[in-house]
């Protein structure tokens, strides 16, 4: 059994340390906003903050989450810096398909979280492990910027 | 801007042709007088995506015709015969109902229309589907007539309560008014009156003027749901007593599995039982992960039949082969022996264009659930009513016992037309009992994809004395998609037209041209529709060509392309758009690693034209600009349109930087998006896009902006570092010879 801590709940959950807390949130857990992409921490999609660090949940196993409190996109609008990027995500209108939008908004968010004004260089670096195939990038530089303004 | 006063008929004779195109044309107009069953509204939903369209009907609904439904409470739905994949139909054809309709935007919610080819045929592609850029060119009229028709009835139905004369009656944000007797009734309280009235027998449309909402930037409706991770795609279905599936199938093209040793496997935690399928096995787990461990500890041998000695090699080899046959003509002007034969020069060129796979961030998936009377699939589709056909062959069920759940997809890009994941994932649910949800790895996504063909192009023109084209000829080589596709959308003579299309079809003045077509499969390697279509394949190879002409001629290239657009208006107007807006200026100097570059294309029946400027240092390449004019013709929404070019722009800019499918011993050499790489943030150009104000019928906006990007792209390396690319991608060709 595993304990984790996610979006300021308890769950404990049937799961084998190597399970990579992807499939654990969204398979046993069943909160399925966080996406999977590729597997191997190239694409961003399954992005998560442990103690408001974001991480890609795919390649990293249950067993090393720890006493680290979770944090998936169902959960970020409770933090201050994850409500203004998701306002200005939507102000900018940044989203198409959405796929990879979870993803991009907890990148952003910790971005945020943790260098309150941003440089675009910050921004690019930050950004640049999130793929999105839509091709939202103009966009979602613009409502990075947008949420740093606001903070 | 404008673009008004420049009617010709290039945009009609385009709609026709891409009829033709893309499927038989279908009966056309709008289905009046059928309903479809009312669903049940979530109450307190907040997604503007109320349901799938499969549930029980409700009494007290108005259903004038297929696509609205206005309940008591007001609430109008829309049922939408498109689906959304990013390119924002989900608000488009909503702003197109309640421009007419007169209500208010957040009034509409929408429910994914269920497979109804009778109902939900889009006539431009005789069949229920959304691609090919086509979706506002079909709703532009019906749906303005629905809502016309919808609300003509609700005057109707008040004036008569009223006693009045309904042209005293005015509809305006979910009410009617009656102004010299100030009454006013909400349409929900007229929706039993309405619903007894016959339906209008001629609807009159708003003029452009008096548009509220159209022409408008107007949010996106679905943007709050997927900001805050609520939105659901195919890979998010969860069913009661549902398990999960890792697949494996035959690494090489056509070959099939030959035995499985799964002793290991079953003993795995979690791991529940081991399913073969013709080309492939699947471990069932009660979760993703221990079907993929399970997956893992299977002994599989493959049996990989002849397509094991395929590679990009050989099939080249036989495309090459395949060039020096002569095709079936596509098109055919004047006389091109005799023009070049009058020619002062003659320039030859051969154009490559690799395999490409769709690599839809949302990885190819299927949930189905399988017993003995009746089928359920639930999945994100780009064609519902072939899911149905799919699921009815495998199961043998009648296709009225299986029922298609549509999701919001996780992009499509052409991936999503095509039904190998359905037959698939049917094929394993029939050997179980509960519902299962199948989800390809990426490494699968990759290497099973349907891909965009692998073209050779060969292309010649004659030049005259003063350096214009007298004499045109290119031949295209490659796979027919269409010919497996849509069969009957092919020429009678053997033409794919949608490999033509672009080519065959040019703005240019060219007095004598011949394009013809020699179709040559990929032994077993799939390939399908990928975005932009045949106008990606074409525009690369003509636009790149025309700047070869232009260099020969020693003009410069926007120059040249004026001199020979004076028959094409809306070409030449975006083309001096793009100049302006770009700055550019003639001469641009060559080989001190900055260049811009041009293209003009004209597809989708809409006009594009874009300047790429770029810096190539060390071989690699930096996109520092990208300018786009376009006339999509009356632009409903201008906010997507311009997502849609920036977006379009940098999936053709992934392409032709970095992306190419390699086959060896008859597999896909790439597997995951380290080496099958996408453009990222800190790589994305800064993107300017100009909407060219217009009265035309609108065009397509989806796919062009890949298509008219890649030229773009290869005149401005060339500007850059006088290296002419031939082939894509990009690559490391820069590289060894920089």
């Amino acid at each position: 059994m595993v304990r984790l801590d996610i979006n300021g709940r308890q769950h404990t959950i049937d799961a084998p340390p190597d399970m990579p807390l992807l499939w654990a949130i969204r398979d046993l857990v069943g909160l399925t906003g966080t996406k999977f992409g590729c597997g191997i921490a190239q694409c961003g999609a399954c992005t998560v903050h442990l103690d408001g660090v974001a991480v890609r949940a795919c390649v990293m196993p249950v067993s090393a989450v720890g006493e680290r409190k979770i944090t998936t996109i169902e959960g970020v609008s409770a933090t201050p810096a994850g409500q203004r990027v998701q306002a200005a995500w939507r102000a900018l209108d940044v989203v198409q398909c959405g796929y990879c939008q979870s993803g991009q908004v907890m990148s952003a968010a910790a971005l945020i979280a943790s260098n309150p004004k941003p440089s675009d260089a910050d921004i690019d670096a930050a950004m640049a492990g999130n793929i999105c195939r839509c091709g939202t990038y103009n966009r979602i530089r613009a409502a990075v910027r947008q949420a740093a303004k606001e903070a | 801007m404008h673009g008004d006063a420049q009617e010709t008929d290039v945009s009609r004779r385009g709609f026709l042709k891409f009829a033709a195109m893309v499927g038989a044309a279908g009966g056309g107009g709008l289905l009046f007088g059928f309903s479809v069953p009312a669903r049940s509204q979530g109450e307190g939903r907040r997604s503007v995506i109320g349901g799938d369209g499969v549930e029980t009907p409700q009494p007290g609904v108005f259903a004038p015709n297929a696509f609205i439904q206005i309940a008591r409470s007001g609430q109008v739905t829309l049922i939408m015969p498109k689906v959304e994949m990013g390119q924002g139909v989900y608000t488009s054809i909503p702003m197109l109902l309640a421009e007419e309709l007169e209500v208010p935007l957040e009034r509409i919610t929408l429910v994914h229309a269920p497979p109804d080819g009778k109902l939900f045929n889009d006539p431009l592609l005789g069949e229920q589907l959304t691609g090919a850029s086509t979706s506002i060119r079909y709703a532009w009229e019906p749906m303005r007539k629905a809502g016309a028709s919808a609300r003509t009835l609700l005057v109707t139905a008040a004036a008569r309560r009223w006693k009045v004369d309904p042209s005293t009656c005015i509809a305006q944000a979910g009410r009617v008014t009656h102004p010299p007797s100030r009454r006013s009734i909400g349409y929900g309280e007229l929706v039993d009156d309405a619903a007894k009235l016959p339906p209008p027998q001629d609807v009159r449309l708003k003029a452009p003027k008096d548009f509220r909402l159209i022409g408008t930037r107007v949010k996106r409706l679905d943007s709050p749901e997927k900001v805050d991770g609520t939105a659901m795609f195919g890979l998010d279905v969860r069913l009661p007593g549902m398990v999960y599936a890792a697949i494996a199938t035959c690494p090489v093209f056509g070959g099939t599995l030959a035995s499985v040793d799964d002793t290991h496997a079953r003993k795995m935690p979690g791991v529940q039982q081991v399913v073969r399928f013709d080309n492939g096995v699947a471990v069932i787990g009660a979760h993703t992960w221990a079907a993929k461990r399970g997956l893992q500890a299977l002994v599989i041998r493959w049996n990989e039949g002849p397509d094991a000695k395929v590679s990009t090699e050989t099939i080249v080899a036989d495309l090459v082969k395949a060039s020096r046959r002569s095709g079936a003509v596509a098109r055919r002007e004047g006389d091109v022996d005799k023009a070049f034969a009058k020619a002062r020069t003659r320039i030859d060129a051969v154009f490559q264009q690799p395999f490409l796979a769709h690599a839809t961030m949302e990885p190819v998936n299927c949930t189905v659930h399988v017993r003995p009377d009746g089928c359920e699939v639930w999945t994100g589709t780009q064609v519902p009513g072939r899911v149905v056909d799919a699921a009815a062959r495998v199961t043998g069920l009648p296709p009225g016992k299986i029922t298609v759940h549509n999701y919001l997809l996780g992009g499509g890009f052409g991936r999503r037309l095509e039904i190998d994941m359905v037959t698939q994932a049917v094929k394993i649910a029939r050997q179980l009992r509960v519902p299962v949800k199948v989800v390809w790895t990426r490494e699968e996504d990759i290497q099973h994809d349907m891909y965009r063909p692998y073209y050779y192009d060969r292309i010649s023109a004659g030049l005259d004395d003063s350096g214009k084209p007298l004499a045109w000829q290119h031949r295209i080589v490659g796979s027919s998609i269409m010919a497996r596709y849509a069969p009957a959308a092919m020429m009678p003579n053997g033409v794919d037209p949608d490999a033509v299309a672009v080519a065959a079809e040019l703005p240019y003045d060219l007095p004598n041209q011949l394009v013809d077509y020699v179709r040559q499969e990929p032994r077993d390697v799939p390939t399908a529709f990928w975005r932009g279509v045949g106008p990606t394949r074409g525009a690369f190879v003509v636009e790149s060509f025309i700047d070869m002409l232009a260099q020969a001629a020693k003009v410069d290239p926007v120059a040249y392309r004026r001199d020979l657009l004076r028959k094409s208006p809306r070409a030449l107007y975006v083309l001096n758009e793009a100049v302006r807006a770009s700055g550019w200026k003639p001469g641009v100097s060559q080989g001190n690693g900055r260049g811009s570059g041009v293209s003009v294309m004209h597809a989708f029946d809409s006009f594009f034209a874009m300047v790429v400027d770029v810096t190539v240092q060390n071989g690699e390449v930096r996109v520092n600009r990208v300018t786009c004019v376009v006339d999509c013709g009356m632009a409903v929404n201008p906010d997507t349109i311009e997502a849609q070019m920036q977006g379009g722009i940098i999936f053709g800019l992934t392409a032709a930087l970095y992306s190419q499918i390699t086959i060896r011993a008859g597999r896909v050499e790439q597997s995951n998006f380290n080496d099958y790489r996408m453009l990222r943030i800190n790589e994305t150009p800064e993107i300017d896009v100009h909407i060219v104000k217009s009265s035309e019928a609108p065009g397509g906006i989806g796919e062009p902006g890949t298509s008219a990007l890649q030229p773009a792209l290869a005149n401005a390396i060339h500007a850059a570092t006088g290296r002419r690319l031939h082939t894509l991608p990009v690559g490391d060709q820069l590289k060894a010879r920089t």
